[in-house]
């Protein structure tokens, strides 16, 4: 038997880590997706005032903190049965597309494009945001840093902070705006608009007339039917902020919709020992292991599967983009991983066309955004769909608001099970008995993982460029057979 | 100038979230401008070199190393131990390297009741065998090993020799590049300092004058809705302004969130945590002892609200073990 260890797994070596055992032809037995920390939220979380979880739970991730803050804070709502005010809640919702423009830029240009503009062929000291900028132009390179700057500074805003930012409370938000603000922000959502739009033609033109990717878009070591789930709003079109969350088998057939406070009927999480991170999957079909399929349990949480557990897009343009994407596959649900990153442009066409339709609501400076809780607090769960998956935030309390137990389940923990199959699978496709393995081999099965944008435990998350990685190909005795790197200059 | 060798930076994150390296990427533009004046040899985030290309460096090779993030695990230990070594001057970067942050919390803990409660307690938890993270565990193809995960979160200063401080949750992107520009322009102050922020504190550079009122209750933000104009800790919501330094540019007041002072103690003050308790000692307004009590013992959560940010680097340092 071989062991095969690509260590680590994105460039925080050490948060992230893929033991594969081979068996003795040389074919893949299995992959396990090690991850190596954990800071315990959960635990300290208890003894703390409740609505300041609003601030704590956000430094689980410094690159999404706004999705805690907005799972914190919808939690909180529910904690004090508080009614927040109708221009509250477009203002948090507002705010929250804004993150969705700054967030889904910053993983395809920085994370996601050099594989594709640069190709995954080019020298590894290019393939970064740096180098990204050297092939397309100062010009593109500042047009990306500004679409991202704008929408970073509605966000700072409102919430103080560009990053942690304090923007709502239980009952409403910390401040309204007045009409400058709005048409400010209503300028930078036109950009932002045109910005989406610029972003899917890019797409087009690099990916999808590229028949090289769009071949390996097809393959089937690309490809991963699982149940998808993503939060959808009354028509069943996508919503980020608010609704129900909505589940469909890998046939496309509605499984189930539940409700934030329904969450532990249908979400259950599997520990093993050799990892910090729990393994979610969807009670009513069962944990099967490391598997995908319809007897699985294991679902997928990304942009991809908010695709595929929605009926559309609450807005024209991302309407559009959404029934050319399914006209382009034949088919839905889509089970090809790597258009999880075309699914993330179309998403960010949404959130900027919702950034624009908010900051035009006659209603957004309206100066009642706050309710002050009048009920005794108990027990509730938030969920918003953050860029990664479904972020549930689950607290309990005692009747002064202080915290006895809290539950999180963040967004790429979803996909945990998911990306270890996908890892798992791609090895298996490219790791050939008798064939050297090369560094392409381990591009591509990088590239399996990165597709989910993965910030693992909300604090590992990967930002520019390619990751390195070594295998290490061991005999039986663990005598080092052979060492592949790629990135490791 | 030009004809200077480019600096040699290097950039890591711990135990931390990541808000540290996205304050980075606000950094915007200027960061092409980074790119051009200075060599980045490590920055997990952006960069393709690995542990082992650090540890293959000569000792003292890197001029300047940016480290964000607690010390967690034994793996973040090592790291720090392997970039004191191969750096000329390190930089604690951040709130966690400086003072454990919000994740310092955890030393309310210990190991064993952090990992009862996430593996075993946690209400969607499916876990008949009990099973909880072992450093080393056998799986049918072979044995998987993760690191220790250690009772107490410390600074980085608690574990190596740090030169400068530079506090923040995160840093702010302004005093962020003008501390860039001063390791460029070699003008960085005496071994020691804290850097990108000021002698001042937070109360100073914020908008509300504070007139120290003298307060009857002290509100929780579930129980008030503070007048946008004034000073909130005059409206009796306790802000850590007083007892936090600036250089932030106090920027949650300026949302009506007081500040939770993550930019640490302000100058001369050793415990931060103390300082917050004494400001808000000194305006409770209360005609005996037993009415200050009272008025102050309402305050809920005290190591929360008065070590938010430093709980680790604090004169408590951690709760006992064993007494958790």
């Amino acid at each position: 038997m071989k062991k095969i260890t690509i260590d680590p797994v994105t460039r925080l070596e050490g948060h992230g880590r893929i033991d594969i055992f081979l068996n003795d032809e040389g074919e893949v037995l299995n992959a396990y997706m090690v991850i190596p920390e954990l800071r315990g939220f959960e635990k300290f979380a208890q003894g703390r005032r409740v609505e300041e979880l609003t601030d704590i739970t956000p430094r689980i991730c410094g690159v999404c903190p706004e999705a805690h803050h907005m799972a914190s804070t919808k939690a909180c709502d529910a904690v004090y049965r508080v009614e927040v005010p109708p221009t509250a809640k477009k203002l948090r919702e507002l705010f929250y597309s804004a993150f969705y423009v700054a967030d889904h830029t910053v993983h395809f240009y920085i994370l996601a494009a050099p594989d594709f503009v640069l190709g995954p062929d080019a020298p590894v000291a290019e393939r970064n945001i740096l180098g990204l900028i050297r092939k397309v132009g100062v010009e593109m390179g500042t047009r990306v840093i500004q679409a991202r700057g704008k929408a970073m500074d509605i966000i700072g805003l409102l919430g103080g902070r560009k990053i942690h930012p304090t923007f709502a409370l239980p009952g409403g938000v910390t401040r309204g705006i007045n009409e400058a603000e709005r048409a400010q922000i209503e300028a930078t959502a036109r950009e932002e608009i045109e910005f989406a739009l610029f972003s899917l033609q890019l797409f087009r033109d690099i990916v999808l007339k590229n028949p090289a990717y769009v071949d390996m878009i097809r393959s089937e070591a690309f490809t991963l039917p699982t149940y998808s789930m993503g939060m959808v709003d009354e028509k069943n079109r996508v919503n980020f902020y608010d609704g129900k969350v909505r589940v469909v088998d890998p046939e496309g057939k509605e499984l189930l919709q539940y409700r934030p406070h329904e969450y532990l009927e249908v979400v259950a999480e599997r520990v093993e020992p050799w990892t910090y991170l729990k393994f979610p999957y969807l009670k009513k079909i069962g944990w099967k292991g490391l598997v995908a399929g319809k007897e699985s349990g294991v679902y997928q949480a990304t942009p991809l599967s908010r695709l595929n557990a929605s009926e559309g897009m609450a807005t024209p343009r991302a309407q559009e983009a959404y029934e050319e994407f399914y006209k382009t596959f034949g088919k839905k649900p889509v089970h090809h991983l790597l258009a999880t990153h075309w699914a993330r442009l179309i998403e960010l066409l949404y959130a900027a066309e919702r950034l624009f339709e908010l900051s035009t609501d006659p209603q957004i400076t309206d100066p009642k955004i706050r309710n002050l809780p009048t009920e005794k607090p108990t027990e509730g769960v938030g969920i918003v769909e953050a860029p990664r998956g479904t972020l549930t935030h689950h607290y309990i309390t005692d009747e002064r608001g202080i915290v006895q137990k809290a539950n999180l389940i963040v967004g790429t923990t979803n996909n945990y099970a998911p990306i270890s199959i996908a890892v798992k699978k791609a090895a298996q496709a490219l790791i050939q008995k008798g064939q050297p393995i090369r560094e392409g081999i381990l591009n591509r099965v990088e590239m399996a993982f990165r597709l989910f944008d993965p910030c693992f435990g909300c604090a590992t998350h990967a930002l520019p460029g390619r990751m390195p990685l070594e295998i290490r190909i061991r005999d039986e005795r663990g005598n080092l057979k052979d060492v592949v790197k790629q990135n490791l200059s | 100038m030009a004809q200077d060798p480019k600096l040699k930076l290097a950039l890591y994150w711990a135990a931390s979230c990541g808000g540290c390296e996205i304050a980075m990427v606000e950094l915007r533009e200027k960061l092409l401008t980074v790119d051009q004046v200075a060599e980045i040899l490590f920055w997990p985030v952006a960069v393709d070199t690995k542990y082992k290309d650090v540890e293959a460096m000569p000792d003292g090779h890197i001029d300047v190393c940016l480290f964000n993030g607690a010390i967690r695990t034994s793996e973040n230990e090592h790291l720090a131990h392997l970039l004191r070594k191969k750096s000329k001057v390190l930089v604690a970067f951040g709130s966690c390297a400086c003072e454990g942050c919000i994740p310092g919390l955890a030393n309310l803990y210990d190991r064993q009741s952090i990992f009862e409660c996430v593996y075993l307690e946690c209400p969607s938890v499916d876990n008949p065998n009990r099973a909880v993270p072992q450093v080393s565990t056998k799986v049918p193809e072979g044995e998987i090993h993760i690191p220790h995960f250690y009772n107490t979160v410390k600074t980085l200063g608690q574990v190596e020799e740090v030169d400068y401080w530079l506090p923040g949750c995160p840093p702010q992107d302004p005093q962020i590049w003008a501390v860039i520009e001063a390791i460029v322009g070699g003008n960085l102050p005496a071994k020691g300092s804290v850097v990108g922020a000021n002698e001042k504190t937070v109360c100073d550079e914020c908008q509300f004058k504070r007139e120290e009122k003298r307060i009857k209750k002290f509100y929780r933000l579930v129980e008030i809705i503070p007048d946008p104009g004034k000073c909130l800790f005059d409206q009796g919501i306790i802000c850590a302004g007083p007892a936090t330094r600036g250089g932030c540019g106090a920027l949650c007041t300026k949302v009506n969130i007081p500040c939770r002072g993550c930019y640490g103690p302000p100058p001369h003050v050793v415990d931060q945590g103390a300082a917050l308790l004494s400001a808000v000692a000194s305006v409770v307004d209360a005609d005996t002892e037993e009415e200050a009590a009272r008025i102050v013992g309402e305050i809920s959560d005290p190591v929360g609200t008065f070590y938010r940010f430093g709980l680790p680097a604090s004169l408590l340092h951690r709760r006992r073990l064993g007494k958790s």
